[in-house]
């Protein structure tokens, strides 16, 4: 059960890492929303079913964070994708070749 | 308490996630960029300070958790939607 759980704390961090990455490859506002909010919170998710697994006497507060977590992340990356697309932030195309990758 | 392996690795790859957004956070072109840098961040942060409930076997940590979470939520909605006012 320790193994299992220890596991689960690498797989968090790791989805987190790798979304991080994409957050810093990816070419423009819109495709940086999708790899940092998605990756993030399915890491997010598994960081804390690891403690949970940990410490079995923490399940409430740790589903009141993953609840919290599930409910804001989208509502919070919905809103900054309005904002680019308010602020005129037009979606990366690969025939410009625009934006810093 | 002491850290197996395997925590060590996880430790090593929120430190990974840390530095990539900060990058992103310092370089990003627009402001928005920024933005969604800081939002990642946050959700990093607040599984870090999980985290750290855990390593210091303290679960007064979880509640600092909660509410850096709520504030960041706050924060990030708020600048997103000032952004959008000043242009729109």
């Amino acid at each position: 059960m320790e193994v299992l759980a220890d596991i689960l704390l690498v797989i968090g961090s790791a989805f987190m890492a790798i979304g991080s990455l994409g957050l810093l490859r990816m070419p423009d506002v819109y495709n940086r929303l999708q790899a940092g909010t998605k990756a993030a919170t399915l890491g997010a998710m598994a960081l804390l079913l690891g403690i949970g697994l940990h410490h079995p006497d923490w399940w409430p507060k740790l589903l009141v964070i993953a609840g919290f977590v599930l409910f804001t992340n989208p509502v919070g990356s919905s809103t900054i994708a309005r904002a680019a697309r308010m602020t005129g932030i037009k979606p990366w195309s690969a025939d410009k070749q625009q934006g810093d990758a | 308490m002491t850290l197996t392996a395997l925590q060590l690795l996880a430790v090593l790859l929120l430190a990974v996630a840390i530095g990539f957004s900060v990058i992103r956070l310092l370089r990003g072109p627009t402001t928005l960029d920024r933005v969604v840098a800081a939002d990642t961040l946050a959700v990093i942060t607040t599984a870090g300070l999980v985290g750290l409930a855990a390593v210091f076997d303290n679960p007064v940590y979880l509640d600092v958790a909660l509410v850096y979470g709520t504030l960041a939520f706050v924060g990030t909605v708020a600048i997103a939607r000032a952004i959008e006012g000043n242009k729109g």
